[in-house]
């Protein structure tokens, strides 16, 4: 009855504190590719999980192929309904081969064996399919190059008899050849009447494959359309289209002397060549989209990755910083992006965790902890933060995300640092914790202290640093002053994927 | 919040639920013997009984302290019996007892820098790394007398000075080697719980990437604890010896595992980060006294052998099923 292979209709999420999907809805016809677009954290993911089965949606309705589907979906039944979903991070069994991978849990066996020559077979015709006649089933999945592992993945998906296809930045990870490759097959299986809803920021390449559009932000469905209907300027202001509100207090500071130079940083396949320059009294902004290699440069000038080249000169001296504990003795420190994974010890108490970095100053020659001076410093740490706990002696990991960011922030406010670096400080905390967090890079500012903030949310990268520099695939594609520019300007650097394609 | 009562203050420490867990523990112990056989609580027994602890306890804090790095150490068992060896032969071969301490101790730490290297430079996955040292070493034992056990060290004034100050010596009631043991506790307690080192030990526990970042030197702190641990164990070697007055190519025979036992039961968790070494003397006591009273209850060998693993198992079950259980209330 419909002619839809997924419609969803009044969507509505909600996360602990937060309103995740709000009314959003989607339509994909068979045989069509429908881009799914907004900034990141505007709910695309959430979006696709319901639609894959991880999360369970509070109310809204599902229709896949005009059936309706009545109550909570799980990943089993969504891939029953014949939905699968291609991640930006391959899920495949790296030391198995490409047959073993796609058969992977419904392998075929006979009288007790698996029957690998059929399973081959049934793999060889399948990857045929798809017009890929050069890969042997046989071939160990870890040896193949990225691109090639996403064909095997559809392939697998395929092969399970998937007839909507979600796919989530599959471009991200991919060379320009391995992209054309891709975008080969993703017409194969246009033809084929399959439905795919294609996730991706590099809004260059949607002209290639894309049939129409859904545009969200904020977790609320913007608008949708023909792609042809739209112009690319379009598309941005509706991604980005939200007023900017002035709920980040920026202080003006004049800006002094020059702390830290960075030049010709070199790390890795994300940061190539970037060079910049942090000024006293000013917040210097990173832009960019998930995976420009911001995180990356910072890593690599803390110390905490290997560099390959580059020179760091922090108040007129060159420096060498080839491990954090060497970072934060000079005065460079980083306030990491994931808190779980890198910024907090969750088992210990938050004591442990602000006294951490800073035992150095803590302790007497033979290495004792003097308590008056950790009492103190975690005394500052919790005035200027407020944060709200027990008592020092609680584990940090019981604490909430706010306060937890807020125990990563204030390990770094006990000792006179020259360059304070806040890699997404704000991510996934309230309006009120990042306030206060927006007040201590303020107050840091006017000490005479470099910021440097990456974020990619754009009206707090606009709201509250001075100067924002955008980086895109490992480089710097432009630089903007955010009381001149437009979050468009942004993202147009922020996207320029062709002019660094080397 | 500031006006806690001292129980409060103590409730408040992380970790020591699993700790005072185990100190009940050896208190019902010690109760159910007891009315098994009156003699277990006579001081004669309760005094040897604390001594035959010693060697628990001292492999117990080296692997405690391993573990709440996050990795283990399965040379003790072999550092324990090398150093039970390299001392017994020296000494019978006539070398001053005093230095032969100093060539066994230097032995023995220099297998905790190894294992500190494989594990913190090299990054060998520690039950490798340390299953390689542990070969070694237990090769390196039976090498240092050329495959034979030593004979009796013998009575020279200095000789017997070493038996008395690991073993059988006495200050009051209490032996020697109970006050070595405990003076040795003391010391690591207070590296663990009041310097910098001890937060550093904990932190990369905790979470390794964390503590890197925040300027913790992951290679030395590892190689700091596989010392501590190869440092423990050298005691243990030389109660060993000194209680038999030889050495004994099998001394130390899975005491990596007497160790992971006395820190499991004591609250250490063996995914590390947390724990206290207050837990481990009640976790090495557990050990001991079930072997003590079980022997005194005439219960044979073999069946010993059985009721204590399945004590053992028992005990860590219940913590972590009372921790699981914590999670679970979190999760909601």
């Amino acid at each position: 009855m419909s002619e839809y292979a997924v419609s969803m209709e009044h969507i509505t999420k909600t996360f602990p504190g937060v309103k995740a999907l709000d009314d959003v809805k989607l339509h994909v016809k068979p045989g069509e590719v429908m881009a799914l677009l907004g900034e990141n954290g505007a709910g695309k993911s959430t979006l696709m999980k319901i639609l894959s089965g991880v999360y369970t949606r509070d109310s809204g309705d599902i229709e896949v192929f005009g059936k309706e589907v009545k109550g909570d979906l799980n990943t089993k039944q969504a891939q029953d309904l014949g939905i699968a979903i291609i991640h930006q991070e391959l899920n495949m069994c790296q030391h198995l081969t490409v047959a073993n991978n796609m058969f992977l849990g419904r392998e075929i066996v006979k009288g007790g064996r698996l029957d690998t020559k059929e399973m081959n077979r049934q793999a060889a015709e399948q990857l045929a399919k798809l017009g890929i006649t050069d890969l042997d089933p046989n071939a160990t999945v870890g040896d193949l190059p990225v691109g090639r592992q996403q064909m095997v993945e559809i392939a697998k998906a395929l092969l399970i008899n998937a007839k909507i296809l979600i796919m989530d930045e599959p471009s991200s990870s991919l060379s320009n050849a391995e992209i054309t490759e891709m975008f080969r097959i993703v017409h194969e299986l246009k033809n084929m009447g399959t439905a795919i809803v294609y996730i991706s920021h590099r809004l260059q390449e949607l002209h290639h494959i894309v049939d129409s559009v859904t545009i969200m932000r904020d977790g609320k469905y913007i608008t949708e359309g023909r792609f042809e209907d739209f112009t690319m300027e379009q598309i941005i202001a509706n991604m980005v289209g939200r007023e900017i509100t002035n709920q980040f207090p920026r202080d003006d500071v004049p800006r002094g002397k020059k702390i830290l130079t960075v030049e010709y940083l070199n790390a890795g396949r994300m940061v190539r060549d970037v060079s910049f320059d942090v000024y006293e009294g000013e917040v210097l902004g990173f832009s960019g989209l998930v995976g420009a290699g911001r995180t990356e440069t910072m890593r690599a000038i803390f110390g905490a990755d290997p560099k390959e080249t580059g020179e760091i000169v922090l108040d007129g001296k060159p420096i060498s910083i080839n491990s954090p504990g060497q970072a934060i003795r000079q005065g460079v420190v980083l306030a990491p992006e994931d808190r779980k994974k890198e910024g907090l010890c969750t088992k210990l108490s938050i004591r442990s965790n602000i006294a951490l970095p800073n035992l150095d100053t803590i302790c007497n020659i033979i290495g004792k902890i003097n308590k008056k001076i950790e009492n103190a410093i975690i005394e500052r740490g919790k005035n200027s933060l407020t944060i709200k706990m027990a008592g020092p002696e609680i584990e940090a990991g019981s604490l909430s995300g706010g306060n937890q960011q807020k125990v990563v922030v204030a390990k770094w406010l006990a000792r006179d640092s020259r360059v304070v670096i806040f890699d997404e400080p704000t991510r996934g905390i309230d309006v009120a914790a990042k306030v206060e967090i927006y007040q201590i890079i303020n107050d840091l500012k006017k000490k005479g202290i470099g910021v440097i903030i990456v974020s990619s949310e754009m009206p707090e990268v606009m709201g509250i640093s001075d100067r924002i520099i955008v980086m895109c695939n490992g480089k710097i594609t432009g630089e903007a002053d955010p009381r001149h520019t437009s979050e468009e300007e942004i993202m147009t650097y922020a996207t320029q994927f062709g002019a660094n394609a080397s | 919040m500031k006006k806690q009562n001292p129980f409060q203050k103590l409730m408040a420490i992380p970790g020591i639920q699993s700790v005072l867990t185990a100190y009940i523990g050896v208190i019902v112990l010690m109760i159910i013997f007891t009315v098994m056989n009156p003699n277990f609580a006579s001081k004669t027994n309760l005094m040897s009984l604390a001594r035959s602890i010693c060697p628990y306890l001292l492999v117990g804090i080296g692997q405690g302290i391993v573990c709440i790095t996050g990795n283990i150490d399965l040379s003790i068992g072999s550092v324990l019996g090398m150093s039970a060896m390299i001392s017994a032969t020296l000494i019978c071969n006539g070398v001053n007892p005093i230095v032969a301490l100093i060539v066994d101790i230097a032995a023995c730490l220099a297998i905790g820098v190894i294992n500190g290297i494989l594990v913190g430079k090299f990054k060998l996955p520690p039950f490798i790394g340390t299953l390689g040292t542990m070969t070694i070493c237990r090769g390196l034992a039976e090498i240092v007398n050329g495959n034979y056990n030593t004979g009796d060290i013998g009575t020279a004034p200095l000789a017997t000075a070493i038996r008395n100050l690991f073993c059988y010596g006495k200050i009051g009631v209490i032996y020697n080697g109970v006050i070595v043991t405990l003076v040795i506790w003391f010391c690591f307690n207070f590296i663990m719980s009041y310097t910098k080192t001890g937060r550093h030990i904990y932190a990369i526990g905790s979470n390794v990437d964390a503590a890197r970042l925040s300027g913790v030197d992951v290679f030395k702190t590892t190689t700091i604890a596989y010392l501590i641990s190869a440092f423990c164990s050298c005691v243990a070697g030389l109660v060993v010896m000194a209680a038999a007055g030889m050495g004994s190519m099998q001394a130390g025979l899975s005491y990596e595992m007497y160790g992971v036992a006395a820190a499991v039961i004591g609250g250490i968790s063996t995914l590390g980060g947390t724990g206290l070494l207050v837990g481990v003397i009640a976790g090495a006591s557990v050990w001991g006294i079930l072997q003590n009273g079980l022997t005194l209850a005439n219960v044979p060998a073999a069946l010993r052998n059985i009721i204590i693993g399945c004590i053992v198992v028992a005990c860590v079950l219940l913590d972590i099923m009372r921790r699981s259980g914590v999670k679970f209330k979190k999760k909601k």
